[in-house]
């Protein structure tokens, strides 16, 4: 017998670890892996409530931010090669030609 | 009872996995530790009945998208990450900021209990057959398009990553 709520805090644990990740690391695959943590916590509050609710729609919403987030890491991944291709560094802080 | 138990050593196994996400210096231990989280995230769903997304949050998450991480990551010969000193500014600022946000989250979670009813395990079925119904019902038309998205993300993927003229 579980409750909502517990679902809900493990999701928002997750996606509070996954902003964490993206603001503390400086390499931009493992920023990367923190956006799809952020995804992921979000498709489990999703999934909580289609089974607390019985709304089945919650499911194929998550259906869709996952083909999103499959898109998203193949065209990042190809921009992550781009990148290094031409600057030869993953770490986002030696990235900064548009910095001011 | 059975339901809180497993509940409760997958919740942890995925925060470990994420915190382990954050600690390790090199990306292929984060890609790892990113693999034990969506694994304990689809046990999680098998626990909630929802058994089509279970099957493809391994397939699609754990299976497709981490083996791409891990093949650039290769590719790449990623190393450590080396900090700058500007870096450090994040995790002084970061770290309380974001603690005292999921404190007060799950505070309130657990304050105002958005839903009375205690899910038993098998209680809630989310078999295929009607998902597959609603996607091929009344979710056709966003089912279509997310089709012409993923030849988008193809192409996009193909034209960024070519070798360039030279």
């Amino acid at each position: 017998m579980v409750p909502l709520s517990y679902y809900l805090g493990l999701s928002a644990i997750l996606f509070c670890l996954g902003v964490l990740g993206f603001l503390i690391k400086r390499n931009i695959i493992t920023l990367f892996m923190s956006i799809e943590l952020m995804l992921n916590a979000v498709n489990l509050s999703f999934v909580a409530f289609s089974a607390y609710l019985h709304k089945l729609s919650a499911q194929v919403f998550v259906f869709f931010v996952m083909v999103v987030a499959a898109a998203e890491a193949a065209v990042g991944l190809a921009i992550i090669i781009a990148l290094y291709r031409s600057r030869q560094t993953l770490n986002v802080d030696r990235v900064d030609l548009l910095k001011l | 009872m059975l339901h809180l138990v497993l509940f409760f050593i997958f919740a942890i196994i995925c925060v470990a996995g994420a915190v382990n996400l954050l600690a390790q210096r090199h990306p292929i231990d984060s890609a790892l530790s990113l693999i034990v989280v969506m694994g304990s995230l689809a046990v999680l769903y098998l626990l909630l009945g929802a058994e089509f997304v279970a099957a493809i949050q391994i397939i699609v998450y754990a299976g497709a998208v981490m083996v791409l991480f891990v093949f650039v990551i290769m590719l790449l010969n990623a190393g450590a990450e080396e900090h700058s000193g500007r870096s450090y500014v994040a995790w002084f600022l970061g770290i309380p900021a974001l603690a005292s946000l999921a404190a007060l989250v799950v505070y309130s979670l657990v304050r105002h209990e958005p839903s009375s009813r205690r899910l038993a395990l098998g209680e809630s079925q989310g078999y295929v057959s009607p998902v597959a119904h609603l996607l091929f019902k009344d979710f056709l038309l966003p089912f279509e398009v997310t089709s012409v998205l993923i030849l988008i993300a193809i192409m996009g993927a193909v034209v960024l990553a070519q070798r360039g003229e030279d």
